[in-house]
């Protein structure tokens, strides 16, 4: 699905990402863990290319996104992105935000568009609040809505920067529940994330990231019971 | 003392300037908008030469004063072109450019105020940057739009006074030759400000209107 190669990021002198390499299956949840400013959001951003890039080459679903022949925002709509903000339209209702990409970029009708958004706000749990406006929400209710809207583009896959960092703790685990159910359904997935029991329970892959690269690429068991790298073990060591 | 049953007599003139105060203020205005959303466009514009263009006419307007673009339309323009302008259509361009100016810094203000996650919200949907700025953008930045646009058209409204130097016959204009010939310079000095302070005042209270009704 997502393949990465030599990936490198500059901004100005500073190299934040420093050649990255890695693969997303199809179906395959991958975590991002790291400490701040290791260059996981702008590894993220990079994917759907919300940060031009710098060198390297990243193919997503078979079209390499550098190329001047791919239509980016024909790959965006295949791309999902989920962000620590939210982002959500505050000019528009709850099913408004759902509603507006699917009409103008799938081209459906409203009546389609509805449709489609009223059961995507059904299935996180947001069915009561289609006609209500983000600020009347909770932070929590926010991010579901968010996840509904990039789930209404019905994308191949799906990037989360931090879902749940700026939430209340109370409210983080309605936003993981919706994003476990969403990785059972066999969503391919992205998640840079701070919650690590999370990334134990629901990844199939962990990256940690450090200083621009992939420092530790394994399956939770190891990176949570038996790091092989020193600096993964030390960030570990700090978070848990 | 003051005699201001006699202002009756004169109102069907001053209703004559007050009809070209409103028809220039508003056909200026709604222009000058029209320029300030270009313009102010062209100021956060990656085209550097849509840029530079936006900078000079915004720079250029802001630098001298409305009286002296008044003239130099009516007056020097007409040299340089050798085309005479009538003055009401003078009076409409002043208003227009000289509020495009400004409301072209407004627009870049507000749009450049919407959160840089909105913009990258839309694009990773999908939406192009052309809808991405109609859709979320551009109705956000409206919003904010409102208070200080409200203001400029307050300003605009007032500027439509000075074009009595270029015999535009509108409120300022009327006034002035009804107190010259009549001697009545309380009275009708006096009505006319009460005119300019009803328009204002009205523009005011719509626009809060306006802005109490967009509800997000
Ligand atoms: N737009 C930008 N311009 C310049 N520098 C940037 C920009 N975005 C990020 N950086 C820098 O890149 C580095 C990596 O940032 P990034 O946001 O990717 O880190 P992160 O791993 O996501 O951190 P956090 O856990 O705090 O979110 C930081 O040093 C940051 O200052
Ligand atoms: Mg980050």
């Amino acid at each position: 699905m997502i393949t990465v190669q030599d990936l490198h990021k500059r901004f100005g002198d500073n190299e934040v990402l420093k050649g990255i390499h890695c693969e997303v299956e199809e179906k395959e949840v991958v975590c991002v863990i790291g400490p701040s400013g290791s260059g996981k959001s702008t590894f993220l951003r990079c994917l759907n290319l919300l940060e031009e890039i710098t060198s390297g080459d990243v193919i997503v679903d078979g079209y390499n996104i550098r190329d001047r022949a791919t239509d980016i925002n024909m790959i965006r709509t295949e791309v999902g992105m989920v962000f620590q903000q939210f982002n959500l339209f505050p000019h528009k209702t709850v099913i408004q935000n759902v509603m507006l990409a699917p009409q103008k970029v799938r081209k459906l009708s409203p009546k389609e568009a509805r449709q489609r958004g009223e059961a995507l706000l059904e299935k996180v749990g947001l069915a009561e609040k289609a006609d209500q406006y983000p600020s009347q929400l909770s932070g929590g209710q926010q991010q579901r809505v968010a996840i509904a809207r990039a789930l209404a583009m019905e994308p191949k896959m799906m990037l989360f920067d931090e879902p749940t960092s700026a939430l209340d703790p109370e409210l983080v685990g309605e936003v993981l529940e919706v994003m476990k159910q969403l990785a059972k359904e066999g969503m391919t997935m992205v998640v840079v994330t701070h919650e690590m029991g999370f990334a134990r329970e629901v990844a199939d892959r962990v990256l940690f990231m450090d200083e621009g690269i992939i420092m530790e690429e394994n399956t939770p068991d190891i990176i949570f019971n038996n790091p092989e790298s020193e600096r993964t073990k030390d960030f570990l060591n700090k978070v848990l | 003392m003051f005699d201001f049953t006699q202002v009756i007599d004169f109102l069907p003139q001053l209703g004559k300037g007050l009809y070209y105060t409103l028809l220039i203020s508003i056909i200026g205005l709604l222009i000058g908008f029209a320029l300030g959303a270009i313009f102010g466009l062209g100021r956060i514009s990656k085209n550097k030469f849509f840029f530079i263009i936006a900078s000079i006419y915004v720079e250029v307007i802001r630098g001298t004063p409305v009286l002296v673009q008044a003239i130099w339309i009516f007056f020097a323009l007409p040299i340089i072109t050798q085309y005479n302008m009538d003055s009401i259509t003078a009076g409409v361009v002043v208003i227009a450019i000289n509020s495009g100016a400004y409301i072209a810094e407004i627009v870049r203000g507000s749009v450049d105020s919407i959160d840089k996650g909105q913009m990258e919200a839309g694009r990773s949907l999908g939406l192009n940057k052309h809808q991405t700025m109609r859709y979320i953008i551009w109705p956000q930045a409206f919003k904010r739009m409102i208070p200080p646009l409200g203001n400029q058209f307050i300003i605009s409204i007032k500027d439509t006074s000075l074009l009595s130097v270029i015999l535009v016959p509108e409120l300022m204009f009327q006034g002035r030759y009804i107190a010259s010939n009549h001697f009545n310079a309380v009275e009708i000095y006096t009505t006319v400000a009460l005119f300019y302070l009803v328009i204002n005042f009205s523009l005011s209270l719509l626009l809060r209107y306006i802005e109490r009704r967009l509800k997000y």
